[in-house]
């Protein structure tokens, strides 16, 4: 498809939300009649994934985060829907699975991460979307809404099976979420919810346990800490631990396995969870100095989130642009991350950290003025959280630049104890 | 943050007791925190020090119990008889690394 000659070819792999970002950014760096830009991805439908979150509760539906993925490919970017077979970095070409190949001179990987329940022995048994949902899909967070709706009562347990997971404090806010939609419908004195974690707490900062750790009690959630799961039992609706504690459910809502794509793995490519090796500042591949990765795909200790694959998209375009000149890739990723938790009745908090800044207090994106307020619980947060829908489609996506909010985090406006700048 | 004297040598350690600069770690210290958690250190013990210590150079983040198994060549199973309780996280302390952590 992109075998235009004279033009050098830079190929893009996924169509998510960094891989679209990609697209629209480069377009407009990169002259038309040097470069043919292409993307490829298997599924025709772009997902708004932090909307997910609000489907059980019937908040959103399927029209707030469900659109067409070729909507938002930029015009002169060919837009390929076919899997991947697999990337031969030696022969600077990939395969797709209905067979010849894209050679490329500069490559993106933005396949981007998804459950794999398959990964733990029991979670896809009699008990999946019977009693064991997830909210990491369309169809899981619309089942599990079904499920919801038709509960009366027993033991929701809200659990993550091993990091890193995308959003990594989605299964907090749905727990949140939980507790204020199951209040409001009258039936909270007769659930009781446990939220269970492989980490050591619920909050693993220090300032934000601080800050935020009551919430937990004040909220009657109970927390179960150092859980590593080995199984569900179907039969007897536990899961069991390597070291065999249990924890029953009626209801399990369960973050599984979260892994690279496996057309990561068929390459030979990937880490044991196939996501694939990165520079953490640079963004480029640690194999090959003409593959560049971003958003959930690469092994980075930065959050699997969308605000994270934004501000890389910031860098990585500067620095393919440097690295098509022959120029030192100078562009530096921070791990900046921002996101927004919800904590029910209409009220959220605000992160914003880095890799060697954690959460901490203060306001944003203005000192002062905010508007937003950072590790603190506020209405405006809530709608900020809400607004950026529309953003998402609309700027986000367009890899149109946020007004006031850079890739390299700001430590204006944030209160920091010594204690909060973390060894990188 | 304090400094805690351990090993003949002065640590410096977070709230929890994880070490805060891993330049302070060395094998003696290693032991001396692995009595701390109850554990007298063996071959098995030290396999699993040494790839943390690896990996971390690596990844800057301590292994978790996918990689440890898969990469490392570590059982889970041999990870909770070596360190139980919480075989990740003692592992770390007594190789001088954080506890793994969220984002929050």
């Amino acid at each position: 498809v992109i075998n235009v000659n004279n033009k050098k070819r830079l190929l893009i792999l996924g169509a998510g939300t960094a891989g679209t970002m990609m697209a629209n950014r480069l377009r407009k760096k990169l002259r038309a009649d040097d470069w043919a830009i292409a993307v490829v991805d298997q599924y025709p439908k772009h997902y708004y994934q932090p909307g997910f979150l609000f489907m059980p509760f019937g908040i959103y539906s399927e029209k707030d985060v469900v659109k067409p993925k070729r909507k938002f490919i930029p015009r002169g970017v060919d837009y390929i829907q076919a899997g991947i077979n697999r990337i031969d970095a030696k022969e600077n070409r990939v395969v797709p699975q209905f067979g010849g190949y894209l050679d490329y001179d500069v490559l993106i990987i933005a396949t981007g991460a998804k459950i794999a329940p398959e990964q733990t022995d029991g979670i896809l048994g009699s008990d999946w979307r019977k009693r064991v949902f997830d909210f990491y899909t369309f169809d899981g967070a619309s089942r599990l809404h079904n499920a919801l709706r038709d509960w009366n009562g027993g033991r929701l347990v809200v659990h993550i099976s091993e990091m890193p997971i995308k959003c990594p404090v989605a299964p907090l806010e749905f727990t949140f979420l939980a507790d204020w939609w199951l209040t409001k419908r009258g039936l909270r004195h007769k659930i009781d919810i446990v939220y269970v974690t492989p980490l050591s707490a619920a909050f693993t900062k220090p300032i934000a346990a601080r800050v935020l750790g009551h919430l937990l009690e004040e909220k009657r959630i109970n927390v179960v800490t150092d859980f590593n799961i080995a199984r569900v039992d179907n039969e007897r609706h536990k899961i069991v631990s390597w070291d065999e504690k249990e924890v029953d459910y009626d209801l399990l809502v369960t973050v599984p396995t979260n892994m690279g794509d496996a057309a990561i793995e068929r390459s030979g490519l990937g880490d044991e969870l196939n996501f694939v090796p990165t520079n953490r500042q640079t963004l480029q591949s640690k194999q090959h100095p003409n593959i560049f990765v971003l958003g959930d795909a690469t092994d980075l200790q930065s959050s699997k989130a969308g605000s994270v694959a934004h501000f890389q998209s910031e860098v990585l375009t500067e620095n393919i642009l440097r690295y098509i000149k022959g120029e030192p890739l100078t562009s530096m990723f921070d791990g900046h991350a921002n996101c927004f938790i919800e904590s029910g009745y209409r009220k959220a908090f605000l992160l914003d950290f880095n890799y060697d800044l954690q959460p901490v207090e203060g306001k944003y994106p203005l000192p002062v003025i905010g508007p937003f307020s950072l590790l603190r619980e506020t209405r405006f947060n809530h709608l900020g959280k809400l607004a950026f829908k529309w953003i998402y489609w609309n700027v986000f996506l367009r890899g149109a630049p946020m007004p006031g909010i850079g890739h390299h985090m700001s430590r204006l406006g944030k209160q920091i104890p010594l204690e909060a700048l973390q060894p990188a | 943050m304090t400094q805690k004297q351990i090993a003949g040598l002065t640590i410096n350690v977070d709230d929890e007791g994880y070490m805060t600069n891993h330049a302070q770690w060395n094998r003696d210290v290693a032991v001396a925190l692995a009595k701390e958690e109850g554990i007298e250190l063996n071959a098995g013990h030290w396999k699993v020090i040494d790839f943390i210590d690896k990996d971390f150079k690596e990844k800057s983040a301590v292994p978790g119990m996918r990689r440890m198994n898969k990469v490392g060549g570590i059982e889970t199973k041999e990870l909770y008889s070596l360190f139980p309780g919480g075989p990740i996280k003692k592992a770390a302390k007594i190789a001088g690394y954080p506890k793994p952590v969220s984002c929050v």
